[in-house]
């Protein structure tokens, strides 16, 4: 289980959370221009990579506020927690 | 296996050659199928399997076996029912003893919900051709005794439908089987052997950078599961993967108890028995992305529970091993098998928690794929560009317990 540091929080259990996968997606800016590979890109493809990674969590047992962390994929280690509206 | 005899290897360890026909990345199932299936129904021997470890060391050998063919949607009943064919003359094909047993798959309903979606499934799969039967409690009592049909379950067993022809079989032996017979066909099987990199002409694929060496390619196809994205990003293809943990646990072994294979979406079981005593379970994924193959401990906790309350006469059994695995998950539940935007590159990934059962079919139509440079008609629905087409084969209900 992780412990994970929610920004007002502190570190809590990972089952007081909800993962919210990949960090930083953006709505395409013009959503009625762009074409259907674009938008599938942005329907359906998440960043996946075997190393660190900026995700987003959910305290939803504890503040119910969303954040976002920077997690290892492979080691698990929690380099970074930080708001929503902190940048990346 | 024909004779008792031990014979001294089923397969050569060979070096690398500096240059093949078809190149398969990744020696689990898919790979190891596709390898036999090439040769065997396409005449393609000059094929070479890299594998970064040791023959079906990933998900091949950490999977809880389960077979079953009862999937919603058209086209994944056409590949799976496929699977099962090939299953059902599997170990004469290969002339291994792959210990397959059609025991019968149950799936358990707990809701008014999951009742409705149990017999649509049903209905569909007859329509399909596929075998498949609904049992009320009253049948289930008589089908599988030990399943706890009190009404003061959490979640009460409202029914289940019935794949008689679902069961089991050995992984390991059916990795040894096609490992065997493709490498009899003169492929070369190639351990210890990573992939880190590919050779490009224009939009076109040439062969591979490896741990062992370049090696030149005419084709090279994918079958990495959870590390089809790590592949794919050093060609600059994305896929629409996630990797995540999925976990498993046996018991000690015990006398025969539990004659099927139980399934559960709801309160998320499953479980059989395998030829040796041992209760196979599976748990969930956890929910986050990983590649350090284990899970978390109360994944399994929520498991174990659940089992528990489903089959009161486990409560004494002891865990004695859990492991995880990397699988790779799909926005449909469905595996994406087929061409790329990148000439002579293939990709088979996304079989997700449930692609053991497939191991066969899925070898068959990516060799055809592989070796026509089109899809074979049972995968040409499965295509990448399914996702831009809004072509979607959506499979969360059939494949939501992971197996
Ligand atoms: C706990 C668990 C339970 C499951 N239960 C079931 C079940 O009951 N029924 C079912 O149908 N399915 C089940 N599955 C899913 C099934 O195991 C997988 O869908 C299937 O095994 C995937 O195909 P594979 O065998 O080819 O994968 P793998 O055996 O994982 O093969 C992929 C191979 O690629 C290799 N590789 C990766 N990167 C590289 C590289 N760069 N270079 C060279 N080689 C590389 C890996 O080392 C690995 O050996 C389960 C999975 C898990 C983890
Ligand atoms: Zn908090």
């Amino acid at each position: 289980m992780l412990l994970i540091p929610c920004p007002w929080c502190g570190q809590r259990d990972e089952i007081e959370f909800r993962y919210g996968g990949a960090a930083h997606v953006e709505y395409p800016a013009d959503p009625e221009t762009v074409d259907d590979a674009t938008w599938a890109r942005y329907l359906f493809v998440r960043p996946n990579p075997k190393g660190p990674l900026a995700e987003r969590w959910c305290h939803s047992q504890g503040c119910r506020r969303w954040f976002n962390i920077v997690r290892d994929t492979v080691t698990h280690q929690i380099m970074r927690s930080y708001r929503m509206e902190e940048a990346p | 296996m024909s004779g008792s005899e031990h014979p001294d290897h089923l397969w050569r360890n060979p070096d690398p050659k500096r240059s093949y026909d078809v190149v398969i990345v990744g020696g689990g199932g898919h790979g190891l199928s596709t390898a036999y299936y090439l040769a065997r129904n396409h005449g393609i021997t000059n094929v070479a399997v890299l594998e970064r470890g040791w023959l079906a060391g990933g998900n091949m050998a950490r999977n809880t076996t389960v077979i079953r063919s009862n999937y919603l949607w058209d086209e994944s009943a056409a590949i799976y029912e496929h699977s099962m064919k090939l299953w059902e003359t599997l170990a004469e094909d290969l002339d291994y003893d792959i210990l397959f047993s059609q025991r019968g798959v149950l799936n358990l309903t707990h809701s008014l919900h999951d009742t409705r979606e149990a017999h649509r499934r049903v209905y569909a799969n007859r329509l399909n051709g596929i075998d498949a039967e609904w049992l009320t409690p009253e049948e289930i009592k008589e089908f599988c005794p030990i399943v706890n049909l009190s009404p003061d379950l959490r979640y009460p067993v409202m029914g289940a439908s019935l794949q008689r022809r679902g069961g089991i079989a050995k992984h390991d032996y059916v990795a040894w089987a096609f490992a065997r017979q493709a490498d009899a066909f003169g492929v070369d099987l190639v351990q210890n052997c990573e992939v880190t990199g590919f050779d490009l002409d224009g939009g076109r694929v040439t062969g591979v950078q490896t741990s062992r060496g370049p090696i030149a390619a005419g084709k090279v196809a994918l079958c990495a599961a959870g590390h089809s994205t790590v592949l794919a990003a050093m060609v600059g293809l994305d896929l629409p993967i996630q990797s995540h943990p999925l976990q498993a646990l046996v018991s000690e072994l015990l006398e025969p108890a539990l004659n099927c294979v139980v399934l559960s979406n709801a309160v998320h079981v499953y479980v059989s028995q395998a030829h040796k005593g041992e209760l196979v379970m599976g748990a969930g994924i956890d929910p986050f992305i990983s590649y350090a193959q284990r899970g978390s401990p109360h994944i399994i906790e929520y498991q174990l529970a659940a089992a528990v309350e489903l089959f009161p006469i486990f409560s004494r059994a002891h865990v004695v091993r859990t492991w995880g695995g990397i699988v790779d998950v799909s926005p449909d539940a469905s595996p994406i098998v087929g061409l790329t935007p990148i000439e002579n590159l293939f990709v088979n990934c996304g079989w997700g928690t449930g692609g053991f059962k497939a191991t066969p079919a899925s070898g068959w139509v990516y060799a055809h794929t592989i070796a026509r440079g089109e899809p074979h008609p049972l995968n040409a629905p499965f295509s990448l560009d399914r996702f831009a087409r809004g072509a979607l084969i959506d499979e969360h209900g059939a494949a939501a317990v992971a197996h």
